[in-house]
């Protein structure tokens, strides 16, 4: 997807002629997010029969050196709820922020009900919108896991345009292109949900982190996965990538004719 | 085609050489537009490699991964390139150039060896480098270690940046990830270490900086050039870069 302003809702530019970037231009001294600066990369997760797993790795990028190894992109909310957050940093920082401050605001008077997962995602959908309305977009893909109102396994996602959809299984980033077709292949239909178990769905997100190390450049073997059930949360955030294979490479000489 | 212009080689020898070089041709590649801007994504090598020379020789290091954008198009490459027993090269910037400007110096040098019935010395591959790099300067992107060993002259170490320039060098790193350890490599550095301490030398500044850029990782691969011929290495990631090192 392009997801920069010239792009969005215009037809290509072979229909149109190139975009006037005049428009664009900033009147006054106000700041608007116009590229992400330090990015995390894709965020996976999968419906189980029991609830939902969701996996990010735990690298902020600054353009191609990777700056923090640290940083957490899995967020808890309400000890029920997990966001995953894709894309700019400090967008991520802001919308921690603000849940906090919604969390707060929603302990004050609560008839005893908390904010669930579908709550948590319209919100943000909402919040997402509003700001790409205003031209200063939160450069940011989220997936919110969690159980819906029903105690049923919520997965959703929400970006920078506000775009909403709905799947049993979401990745955002590389991981769409990459880890997509490795996750639909345990469950590739909302009716299949039912029968996946957390293992199978725990393992097939462990394998696609694998794929990701391997192939996008911008990615660590370092991880966090979180499970949730209608038990809570569980999140491990040091998790480290096992069996990786690499022994293959003594094979490889040269790049045509070489044999040694 | 074009004639190339003649050089003065410092390790140049014989008259007939000479009069070789007088008809040596270079080939102009033909511009490539896509290459300059990035709209088509060129495969790039977003290498780390270093090559340094040691008591018995030289060593050349180079990480596995090659990227178009952000994808790892290759995540086992080998950027360590023979173009004569015993003289290899480390590959950095766009990989179709500098698989073309290796593939084009490795003929040649097979063909000196052939003609002259002696190996070339490690300058003479290095003037040929340097030949098509600079008088190709537009068209190409291409950084190129030239290291190997010669029994005359022992290891030597040279580094052709992107301008085409020659740079004899003890020691020598080139690629992406090289800016982070600029540093590293200044610290750390000996001359005439023995090998243990240069493969040492060698994996500890390609692990920083695999560590840090952000285009890297997979195997680090290793080349020793000696009297003995050559000896290839490998250290792979999720063994900690200890080995299985030449098994």
């Amino acid at each position: 997807m392009n997801h920069l302003p010239q792009a969005w809702g215009r037809p290509r530019n072979a229909i149109l002629g190139a975009y006037n970037p005049s428009i664009l231009q900033p009147s006054g001294p106000k700041a608007h997010t116009t590229s992400p600066i330090v990015t995390g990369t894709s965020v996976l997760a999968v419906k189980f029969k029991d609830g939902v797993v969701i996996a990010a790795d735990n690298l902020a990028s600054y353009g191609s050196l990777a700056r923090f190894t640290d940083v957490k992109r899995l967020r808890t909310f309400n000890r029920r709820t997990v966001v995953g957050f894709g894309g700019d940093v400090s967008d991520m920082q802001y919308l921690d922020r603000l849940l906090l401050s919604l969390d707060i605001e929603e302990n004050y008077g609560s008839s005893g009900h908390d904010l669930n997962a579908l709550n948590l995602h319209t919100y943000l959908a909402k919040v997402m919108y509003k700001r790409r309305s205003d031209i200063n977009p939160l450069w940011n893909q989220l997936l919110v896991a969690g159980l819906d109102g029903l105690d049923q396994p919520f997965l959703s996602s929400v970006d920078l345009l506000g775009t909403t959809f709905s799947s049993p299984t979401l990745a955002t980033g590389f991981g769409a292109h990459l880890a997509q077709p490795l996750l639909r292949k345990v469950v590739d239909d909302e009716a299949k949900v039912g029968s996946v178990t957390r293992e199978q769905a725990t393992n097939a997100v462990r394998e696609c982190m694998k794929v990701l190390f391997y192939r996008d450049a911008r990615s660590l073997d370092k991880y966090s996965i979180a499970v949730i059930t209608k038990d809570g949360v569980e999140l491990k955030e040091d998790e480290e990538l096992e069996n990786q294979s690499w022994a293959f490479a003594e094979m490889i000489k040269g790049y045509g004719t070489q044999t040694v | 085609m074009v004639r190339g212009r003649w050089h003065t080689y410092r390790h140049g020898s014989s008259q007939k050489w000479r009069s070789q070089s007088r008809n040596f041709n270079v080939i102009i590649l033909p511009p490539d537009p896509s290459h300059h801007k990035s709209i088509l994504h060129t495969d790039r090598a977003r290498f780390r490699s270093m090559a340094i020379t040691f008591a018995g020789g030289v060593i050349l290091g180079a990480d596995s991964r090659t990227t178009t954008g952000a994808y790892i198009a290759n995540r086992v490459t080998d950027k360590l390139t023979r173009v004569s027993d015993t003289i290899w090269c480390c590959r950095s910037g766009s990989a179709a150039d500098t698989q073309a400007v290796a593939d084009i110096v490795s003929y040649h040098l097979g063909m000196y060896a052939t003609m002259e019935g002696k190996q070339p010395t490690v300058g003479v591959a290095a003037g040929l480098f340097q030949e098509i790099c600079y008088a190709n300067k537009e068209q190409l992107s291409a950084g190129i270690i030239i290291a190997g060993h010669h029994p005359s002259h022992g290891g030597s170490v040279y580094s052709i940046p992107l301008g085409g320039s020659l740079h004899r060098q003890s020691y020598a790193i080139g690629g992406s990830g090289s800016t982070y350890i600029y540093g590293y490599c200044d610290s750390y550095w000996k001359e005439n270490m023995s090998e243990a301490d240069g493969i040492g030398f060698v994996k500890g500044a390609l692990r920083e900086a695999i560590k840090w850029d952000g285009s890297s990782g997979g195997v680090i691969r290793m080349v020793v050039l000696t009297d003995k011929g050559a000896k290839r290495l490998l250290f792979l990631p999720d063994q900690g870069y200890e080995g299985p090192g030449d098994k």
